[in-house]
């Protein structure tokens, strides 16, 4: 393996951050030597299988598991009476059960449990398992959830089936759309779509009594549970399991494996994980599942499929004088995510283009599929998708070129939006003169053959979600590092590598202060034993936060090796330097000691070497109810050009070049930040051809296709050449300056691709995926002299309720609702510290 | 074909990765479970055991098969190639060298599968065109790369096989300028 000093360029004095290396755990990963879960056996194992409802929406009369039990190789059954404690990734919406108790609301939800000798054992098992359904009408779409004649799928939420609606508005949107020049109204829809890790999820359970267990007639065995599981999220299945199992959480020990692919998809305790865990423990055997591809599709918690109307106001610059923009999320059978996801379609608008007044209003429908709930931009590139195809058609009316109008009009950096995100750094300017002058924007858009086309569209995401997800006040990033005399260094941290290289980003941080070699580090990771709490790798958190947390640990623990040295030299601290695996007195270079002789002296004075480093992020300004998604420590942005060829006869298209550029701040290391950036150029491109998480049947609930075969996305056939450009505009937040990569760089990709199209054929399709139908449709109306669109048609009446009025921070608001800061003046309530999630998630259910 | 008493376990003999080994397995178990479970080679993979993603191929006295679909009576006495068959005490395989260097792996999941399928291309055709590679590769799906550092790692691994002194593009390492 290359060592860093024989590689690439350094800048700045910085010898590893901003280095091309190979992961740290590139060898295992190439070698077949990493150990995902279904990879993990135990001795005595038994493997585990779920028995899934085959309707959508029933009470469940009876489970009768007789048979099964007296099956021979079985060892236990679980019904949902089993595990009655209901639990949830969001303390607000507690909705979910290992087993179905009392109703399946899906065609998937799992009803009971086998473990057995083998997965054969345990599978004839549960065919042997009879339930009685008592079907109930199923809610397939939207518009039947808002129908109060179906039946009800949850007793929660914001009223019938809407699992929540909320309304916000900043500033006065009506004067500010009454001053316009161009009013712009739209209606758009985003298809859901799923994760599709490579790797199914697999968890395996082990329990250990305690040597005094056992004595009968006393309660439940007390013991020590072991759980392994392909989670993003160990922390969250750690609490989850100890809710649910009612054992403290002291005696679960949680280990993450390596992620065969997460995308948001292992974000969620599952229902599984509690399963075997169960099974363990009433069997005192290891328990294993791997769930089958189609029991993945049944996981989901992807992308929910979005209807979105958009009205902006312009002026003739193309400045915005207020937006009003309207999301409706097919959330499928449980909350997951849901609140926050809602939340986010009406969050991130603010962040590229100054909007002075804007009024979001967001419902999320509970209906008869799998859950949605985080994948990759999670609830953001289906409005970022209607937003900048919104811009290109008002750049058009406006006739404005909308790259030139998009950089005339940029959020600063170091401001504060209409919604109150707190922007530090903010490269987009840069992003956008990247690609339109690799693309030759200039001399090509509008001017290509017929059939060719060019689309234009920006994005920005969250580098790590401001607030947790339980309300606490807590570090969101732990790190602990261990130095021996033999001049190891050890990091330990709760985050999990899911891919990302996310324990690259340990060791090279912790590498950079201390002056050593990356590969000479041991990173223990995603162990709630062994490590302390890092949140878990979703909302594109991992780099900023745990780098910071490391960054912590690292300079406490040079701190400590300084003073030792420099007394030893009899020299002041700033002499001491640290680089190669030495430590050199810097005015007098000749003088070094291996890196290893620093430890020991540290070690002599000091005693065991061990330092901690931890990151809460900066508390953001905003302080009304929703508030609380959307703040982040630094957001990302990126722009990109999509170049198309479009079939004009049958409508097939064709993605022939991406060109994008991503503010990523510093890339701690620009081989795997433009990894993140490919491969969210692919996820992308995927959603806007051709991926489709859909279901048929009268009622619009049994689903498509649920293998890999028929569900589509892109191989290497459909992939497009792509030009990255790493844009580094160093945020003060970031560890190094650094932001995030791992979503950001999916947003502008549907959008540019729709607009793009536009371009080839002059016709609008206002819906992704974009398939050769859509376009044909399009085409054809085009050709009648009608409106040339294909696209949803109006979205559905709803009451919204009363918006909450935030003033902003141009009318002198200081971050809370006209009605909370009614309140405080008379001394009453207090302000919603952080609203939205965090509020949300402090025990007020909204 | 080989074929057992009904009921019987099948006895089978495989070169694994060189080595002479012999299983006596349930007559429907697949290469993927044999390699996994009886041999313990994790290494390989699978994604949907139905034969639709290529994460779980291996090599068959060089050629790419999905060991979900193949039947180890089917394959007796040839020669598997697995990921762990790649290393030798030399080193790592030029192909995970470049993997590694390009970040070719993110997760992982997919990648002896897709390092296998690169081998037997590499081996049959040592100067392979972009769209050859393309080609070749068009039946194994992953999630995290899309595909581009993939390509760049055959292409990188190729011309070291043929003994050029080969280095990653720069655009490749830093992006374009």
């Amino acid at each position: 393996m290359a060592k860093a000093e024989t590689m690439g360029p350094a800048s700045g004095g910085l010898r590893v951050v901003g280095r091309a290396l190979p992961k740290v755990d590139a060898v295992a990963k190439v070698t077949g030597r990493t150990k995902f879960a279904d990879d993990l056996f135990l001795p005595r194992m038994l493997h585990c299988k779920m028995l899934r409802s085959t309707t959508p929406h029933a009470s469940i009369v009876s489970i009768d598991t007789s048979r099964a039990e007296a099956h021979p190789g079985v060892h236990a059954v679980l019904v949902g009476a089993d595990l009655p404690i209901p639990y949830g990734i969001l303390p607000v919406s507690q909705d979910e059960h290992a087993l179905c108790p009392h109703k399946v609301r899906f065609i998937g939800d799992p009803v009971a449990a086998v473990a057995a000798i083998d997965e054969e054992t345990a599978w004839e098992a549960c065919g042997l398992i009879e339930v009685v359904y008592d079907v109930l009408e199923p809610v397939g779409s939207i518009e039947d959830a808002l129908d109060a004649d179906d039946p009800q799928i949850h007793l929660y939420g914001d009223g019938h089936n809407v699992h929540k609606a909320v309304a916000l508005e900043f500033g006065d949107v009506e004067a500010g759309l009454a001053e316009a020049e161009l009013v712009q109204e739209d209606v758009f829809f985003y298809e859901g779509s799923t994760h599709l890790p490579m790797e199914q999820h697999a968890a395996l359970a082990d329990w250990r009594p305690d040597p005094a267990a056992g004595a009968p007639g006393n309660g439940p065995p007390a013991g020590r549970l072991t759980v392994w599981t392909a989670s993003q999220t160990p922390h969250y299945v750690h609490r989850a399991l100890a809710q649910v199992l009612g054992l403290p959480a002291a005696r679960i020990r949680v280990i993450a494996t390596p992620n065969g692919g997460g995308f948001g998809g292992k974000s969620d305790p599952f229902n599984h994980e509690i399963v075997v865990a169960e099974l363990a423990r009433r069997t005192g055997r290891p328990v294993k599942i791997c769930l089958t591809r189609e029991e993945v599709f049944y996981c989901h918690r992807g992308r929910h499929p979005v209807l979105m109307w958009m009205k902006t106001g312009f002026r003739k610059d193309g400045s915005i004088t207020g937006m009003h923009f309207r999301s409706f999320l097919d959330g499928g059978g449980y909350g997951s995510y849901g609140v926050a996801s809602t939340y986010y379609t009406g969050a991130l608008q603010t962040t590229t283009y100054p909007v002075p007044a804007y009024r979001f209003e967001g419902l999320r429908a509970f209906t008869n599929k799998p859950p949605c709930g985080p994948k990759r931009g999670h609830g953001t590139p289906q409005p970022r998708f209607a937003l900048e195809v919104h811009l290109d058609k008002a750049a058009e009316r406006l006739g404005l070129d909308p790259a030139e109008m998009r950089l005339s009009h940029l959020v600063a950096a170091e401001s504060v939006t209409a919604n109150y995100l707190k922007i530090g750094s903010m490269g987009l300017g840069a992003c956008i003169e990247k690609v339109v002058v690799a693309s030759g924007w200039k001399r090509r858009f509008r001017k290509l053959p017929e059939g060719k086309g060019l689309g234009l569209a920006c994005g920005s995401y969250i580098s790590g979600a401001g607030l947790p997800i339980y309300w606490n006040n807590m570090p969101h990033s732990g790190v602990q590092l261990k130095l021996d005399r033999g001049g190891g260094v050890t990091v330990f941290c709760g985050s999990i590598e899911i891919g990302q290289g996310s324990d690259s980003v340990l060791a090279y941080v912790v590498a950079e202060v201390l002056g050593v070699d990356p590969f000479e580090i041991e990173v223990v990771t995603a162990d709630t034993s062994l490590t302390p709490v890092d949140l878990g790798s979703y909302s594109s958190r991992v780099t900023l936060m745990t780098g910071n947390a490391a960054l912590q640990a690292a300079e406490r623990a040079r701190e400590l090796l300084v003073q030792a040295v420099s007394e030893e030299w009899e020299v002041s601290g700033v002499r001491v330097a640290f680089a190669e695996g030495r430590v050199f007195d810097v005015e007098d270079p000749e003088r070094s000691i291996p890196f290893a002789d620093a430890v020991v002296l540290a070690e002599g004075k000091f005693g065991t070497l061990g330092t901690v480093g931890s990151y809460t992020p900066p508390r953001s300004p905003g302080r009304y109810r929703g508030a609380g998604v959307g703040p982040s420590p630094a957001y990302s942005y990126a722009a990109a050009v999509a170049e198309v060829t479009v079939d004009l006869e049958t409508g097939e298209m064709k993605v022939d070049e991406i060109w994008i550029a991503h503010d990523i701040g510093r890339a701690i290391n620009p081989v795997v930040a433009i990894g993140q950036v490919e491969g969210s150029v692919y996820m992308g491109l995927g959603e806007a051809l051709m991926e489709e998480m859909t279901y048929r049947g009268n009622r619009n609930v049994v689903h498509h296709h649920p293998s890999l075969l028929e569900y589509k996305s892109p191989t290497t056939h459909e992939m497009c050449r792509i030009h990255t450009f790493l844009v580094e505009d160093p945020d003060p937040n970031g560890p190094f300056g650094a932001k995030e990569v791992g979503q950001g760089p999916l947003l502008p990709i549907p959008p540019a691709i729709v607009n793009a199209v536009y371009d080839a054929v002059g016709a609008r399709v206002d819906e992704v995926p974009v398939t050769p139908q859509k376009i044909l449709a399009a085409l054809k109306r085009k050709a009648k002299g009608e409106a040339p669109r294909e696209g949803p048609g109006p979205v559905p009446e709803f009451d919204w309720p009363a918006p909450i009025r935030v003033p902003t921070p141009w009318e002198g608001g200081d971050g809370r609702a006209l009605e909370e800061a009614r309140e405080m003046g008379r001394g009453g309530v207090r302000a919603g510290a952080g609203g939205g999630v965090g509020a949300v998630t402090g025990g007020k259910p909204v | 074909m080989l074929r057992a008493p009904a009921g019987e376990p099948l006895q089978v003999r495989l070169q694994v990765n060189g080595e002479p080994r012999v299983v006596s397995i349930p007559v429907h178990k697949t290469l993927l479970e044999v390699l996994r479970e009886d041999l313990g080679l994790t290494g390989t993979k699978h994604g949907c055991e139905l034969g639709e993603c290529g994460t779980c191929t291996v090599l068959i006295d060089g050629e790419p098969v999905l060991s979900c679909l193949a039947l180890p009576a089917a394959v007796q006495g040839r020669g598997v190639t697995t990921v762990e068959g790649l290393e030798t005490a030399e080193g790592l395989h030029p192909l995970q060298q470049a993997f590694a260097e390009l970040g070719a792996a993110q997760c992982g999941y997919c990648t002896p599968a897709f390092l296998l399928t690169a081998k037997a291309l590499l081996d049959e055709e040592p100067a392979p065109s972009r769209q050859a590679i393309v080609d070749a590769l068009g039946g194994n799906l992953c999630r995290c790369t899309g595909y581009l550092k993939i390509y760049e790692a055959v292409e990188l691994a190729a011309a070291r096989m043929r003994g050029e002194d080969a280095e990653p593009a720069w655009e490749t390492l830093y992006g374009e300028s």
